[in-house]
């Protein structure tokens, strides 16, 4: 499962992430992904870990390209992993692209 | 890390409240500093009226006394005026040469009273009414000499007449005006007025101008006016208006247009320097009443609290005479004009007059004189802008009531009662108690009354009267809520709106909604798309499709998400009823899915606590029971007692009823949770008078109560209505729960949509309207009927995309 530095993987079809939603990608031993996909089908990957209290952000509501945290409401920015203001913070991103149809993640 | 250096300019009552806003949200953030010229601490301005009226002492009308500064740390320089604002270096030149040094600055200079330019009006003796200094300048005048006059017919100067007159002046009042408070009254209620104060003594010289005032030795002895006629006056208080402070900040640079000019964030155009009060000019408006200037305290508070920004959009205010016996109220435009209704009741030998201005079919304006006992419920409808389709035809006779639902008779006028009336039965507060405390601790809304003499905090069914005393001693209508209250940051429209324009414009998704309605954002926000979703489909069941990425995890997934991202399951169990055989599946249950924990909730039902998301679908099919909707906008629980099948003092089967009712709501969306429960006899173990709708069991029957909740801030319910059978029970239930889930506004509990429509409302739309009830209950039979179990909608084919994950 494990790849090389930075080794582009595809990973599902867009239509396997839910508009407006996101999708969880396991890691062994690492800290899960969650795939989001915006209303406008953009594609963004940040980790599945709420910077305030560890929330699963693959469970937030996704609007715009944030996604707010189910559990405290933290507002996340989906291009840079930011916490919107007044609320500070921040989860990894990861890069990923969407090739057709296709979900391409670049796993480290 | 150094504390922001905060600076108040003006110890007065909206800069005041406006450091109580703030330091309600965040005690540490600031280092406060308030310069003021009075040499007092903050006081009521209000009451200085009562107080010329010998009706009040200086000392009880001090609402921030000098231990509440000391209390918060902060520093006051009292009796010393602001000279200079240096926005270069952000600080505060004072008179005694001090220089205070801000990061924020807020200005809160008031007004002062407008002295006409006629010539003499620099004589002793002529005064206006703003302060304390004024005030003991009237009192002293009084006792020494006989002649006053008053120019200005307005609110103040009609205050201040009739304070000199109780202290045995005779006074003149002029006018320019063709009647008394021609900006708050229309002619007839306006003659009414006039005729009042004559009887009372006052001599009111109406449609006349003040041309000079005639002095002798540097003392005012008269006021001429344009007519010639000569009034004797040893004291002369003018009260034709006010003039914003704005002259420290026109000095300093800052933008000022007939008072400070500031936005919806009460920012001037230096964005370190705010400006609350009468000195703002606000969308070209400045206010001269107390109520906006609270609400303006309450957005900035928030705003410099650091609770994120809010908006001022403006305040619809009303008014009231502070004058012992004289009824008088006005709201909005109560002259009318084009495209207007006008709905009329006059009885000028009775002293009774009420006008009221519709538009659009809503209420735009209201004058009432002689009875105002409805005014503060006229000044609600105006201010939620109610459609008033189906009040209409009995608006002029105030609201829909039932006997003894005001605690007295509905024809109360609260100014006309007597000291010792009692106003709140439930806790026996009188009139005279509730009084003082408003006066004497500087009370300005309902809820802080309530919060302070307990009075309509128990069954609160005497809330109305409570307003009008508040009403009739400060003068005004408080609300802490603001007028209108946009949805959300992506639109200016307020829930009622949103769901009219679905109902009207037939809105059936949530693309279609936003568009029509403009909306400024793509696709909303965590706000606004729960709440539009739940209004699409309890207006359009059937035709309107749920959409589950508007819903926030716990009913996307339906089970309540924890702490650690797992989530709890929590199946039905009818009316907290289960069997051997159901608990033993439970068990079993537990045991494969390895749950942490198994509770019984203080709903009468067992949660399985620490389930993992993949696992639900499984564990749905294998528990097969209904979903118990614990985490929903929903009907949650049904909660009963064992009732007369095992209980030797029940009255009914409540367990039965109780499950009857549980399967008749099952599957309920709601715009708030909603909880249910029935007790046997009024012993009541199932708590009904705790729930959203409680059923108690009586020998004759069963009694309805509505409106209760047992959770952030305990409510009781109020007594609905008593029926015979089950059928009734379900039917009344039924239909003032549809009436909540078509009416109510998202996260509205039924006890504040109750609060909002009142009571009487929905006596009206459910008790008195047997076809509409009968229609209401028959939509929620419809409704319901093709929702699906939530779990069970969740297990088709497309369950593993939802509930799985993917790997690398
Ligand atoms: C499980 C339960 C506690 C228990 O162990 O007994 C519970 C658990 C939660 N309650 Fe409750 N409430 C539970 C009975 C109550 C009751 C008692 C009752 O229903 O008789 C009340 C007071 C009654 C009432 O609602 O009027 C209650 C008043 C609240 C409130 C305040 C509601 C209000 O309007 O004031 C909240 C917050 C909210 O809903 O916004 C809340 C919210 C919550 C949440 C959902 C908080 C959250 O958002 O995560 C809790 C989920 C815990 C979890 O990790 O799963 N819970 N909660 C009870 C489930 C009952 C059931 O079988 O469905
Ligand atoms: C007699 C009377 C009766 C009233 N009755 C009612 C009523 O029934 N209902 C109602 O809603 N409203 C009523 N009002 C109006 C109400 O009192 C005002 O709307 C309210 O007080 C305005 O609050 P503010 O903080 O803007 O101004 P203020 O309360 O006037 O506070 C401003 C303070 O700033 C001080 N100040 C000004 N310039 C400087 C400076 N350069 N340096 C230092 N300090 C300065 C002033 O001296 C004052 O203390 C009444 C007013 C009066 C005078
Ligand atoms: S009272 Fe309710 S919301 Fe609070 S901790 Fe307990 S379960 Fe959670
Ligand atoms: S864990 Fe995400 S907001 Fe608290």
């Amino acid at each position: 499962m494990s790849a090389d530095k930075n080794q582009w993987q595809s990973i599902c079809k867009l239509d396997d992430i839910p508009a407006q939603g996101a999708r969880v990608v396991k890691r062994e031993g690492k800290t899960d992904i969650a795939l989001f996909r915006t209303l406008d089908n953009r594609v963004f990957a940040l980790d599945d870990h709420c910077p305030h209290k560890g929330g699963a952000l693959s469970h937030g509501l996704v609007y715009g390209d944030t996604v707010a945290c189910p559990l405290h409401n933290f507002k996340i920015s989906l291009q840079t992993g930011q916490a919107q203001a007044p609320d500070e913070g921040h989860t990894p991103c990861h890069k990923v692209e969407l090739r057709d149809d296709t979900v391409w993640l670049a796993v480290d | 890390m150094q504390k922001q250096r905060l600076v108040l300019i003006g110890n007065g009552m909206a800069g005041i409240r406006t450091l109580e806003e703030i330091l309600k949200h965040d005690k540490e953030r600031y280092d406060i500093t308030v310069i003021g010229d009075e040499p007092w601490g903050n006081y009521n301005r209000i009451q200085l009226s009562p107080i010329l009226a010998g009706e009040q002492k200086l000392k009880d009308i001090i609402l921030n006394d000098l231990d509440w500064y000391a209390e918060h740390g902060i520093r006051l320089v009292k009796g010393c005026a602001a000279t200079r604002i240096d926005r270069e270096r952000r600080e505060v030149h004072t008179a005694a040469g001090e220089a205070i040094a801000y990061d924020k600055l807020l200005i809160a200079t008031g007004s002062r009273p407008f002295m006409l330019p006629v010539p003499g009006a620099e004589l002793d003796g002529v005064i206006g009414f703003r302060d304390i200094k004024d005030t003991e300048r009237m009192i002293v005048a009084a006792a020494l000499h006989r002649h006053a006059v008053v120019i200005g017919g307005g609110l103040l100067g009609l205050e201040a007449a009739h304070g000199l007159k109780l202290r045995g002046m005779d006074v003149t009042v002029i006018h320019l005006g063709d009647w008394l408070l021609n900006r708050q009254l229309d002619e007839t209620a306006g003659r009414l007025l006039e005729q009042s104060l004559a009887e009372r003594g006052l001599k009111l010289k109406l449609g006349a101008k003040t041309q000079t005032l005639v002095g002798e030795n540097g003392h005012v002895t008269g006021v001429r006016l344009e007519s010639g006629e000569l009034i004797p006056a040893d004291l002369v208080v003018m009260a034709v208006g006010i003039v914003p402070n704005a002259d420290l900040a026109r000095d300093a640079g800052i933008e000022v247009s007939n008072g400070i000019v500031v936005d919806d964030k009460l920012a001037t155009s230096d964005e370190h320097i705010y400006a609350v009060g009468e000195c703002v000019n606000h969308r070209g408006v400045s206010y001269g009443l107390v109520a906006p200037l609270f609400e303006m305290a309450k957005v900035l508070g928030n705003q410099l609290g650091g609770c994120g920004k809010q908006r001022y959009t403006g305040t619809t205010t009303s008014t009231k005479l502070k004058v012992t016996g004289i009824d008088l109220f006005s709201a909005g435009e109560f002259m009318g004009g084009e495209n207007c209704d006008e709905i009329v009741l006059s009885d000028p030998a009775g002293g009774v007059y009420k006008r009221l201005i519709v538009r659009d079919n809503k209420l735009v304006g209201a004058c009432l004189y002689g009875d105002t006992s409805d005014g503060a419920w006229y000044f609600q409808l105006l201010r939620q802008e109610r459609d008033l389709a189906d009040l209409r035809s009995q608006l002029l006779f105030g609201p829909p009531r039932d006997l003894g639902d005001h605690g007295t008779s509905g024809a109360s006028r609260a100014a006309a009662l007597p000291d010792d009336a009692e106003i709140c039965g439930c806790n026996g507060i009188t009139k005279g108690v509730l009084v003082k405390a408003i006066k004497e601790k500087g009370l300005f809304t309902v809820d802080d009354v309530k919060k302070h003499t307990k009075a309509g905090a128990s069954c609160g069914s005497c809330t109305g009267l409570v307003e009008q005393v508040l009403m009739s001693t400060v003068g005004s209508s408080f609300q802490d809520a603001p007028k209108r209250k946009s949805m959300c940051g992506c639109t200016d429209h307020t829930h009622g709106e949103v769901r009219e324009a679905i109902r009207e414009q037939h809105l059936v998704t949530l693309a279609d909604t936003m568009k029509a309605l403009h909306w400024k954002t793509p696709d909303g926000c965590p706000t606004c798309r729960p709440a539009l979703n739940y209004y699409l489909i309890s207006t359009w069941p059937g035709e309107a499709k749920d959409d589950p990425q508007a819903r926030l995890v716990n009913e996307r997934v339906h089970a309540n998400v924890q702490k650690d991202s797992t989530f709890s399951v929590i199946p039905r169990m009818w009316g907290g009823v289960t069997s051997p055989a159901e608990l033993r599946k439970i068990a079993d249950v537990a045991d494969k899915f390895n749950v942490k924990m198994v509770k019984v909730t203080g709903g009468q039902r067992l949660d399985l606590l620490g389930v993992k998301k993949e696992d639900l679908p499984q564990m749905w099919r294998d528990l097969d029971m209904p979903c118990g909707m614990g985490y929903a906008k929903g009907l949650r629980t049904v909660k009963t007692c064992v009732g007369k099948q095992f209980c030797r003092f029940g009255t009914q089967d409540s367990t039965g009823m109780g499950i009857a009712l549980e399967k008749a709501f099952d599957r309920m969306w709601a715009p708030h949770k909603v909880k249910l429960a029935v007790s046997g006899c009024p012993r009541n173990c199932a708590e009904a008078g705790i729930k959203d709708v409680g059923i108690i069991a009586v020998d004759s029957g069963w009694e309805i109560y509505i409106g209760g909740n047992g959770g952030i801030k305990t409510e009781v319910a109020e007594f609905f209505t008593k029926v015979k059978t089950e059928e009734e029970v379900l039917e009344y239930s039924g239909a003032v729960l549809q009436l909540y889930r078509e009416e109510a506004y998202y996260l509205e509990r039924t006890v504040h949509y109750m609060g909002r429509v009142g009571l009487d409302y929905i006596k009206s739309k459910v008790l008195e309207d047997a076809t509409n009830r009968k229609a209401l209950w028959a939509r929620l039979q419809l409704a319901l009927a093709g929702e699906p179990d939530p779990w069970q909608a969740q297990l088709g084919a497309d369950a593993a995309a939802r509930f799985t994950d993917l790997t690398v």
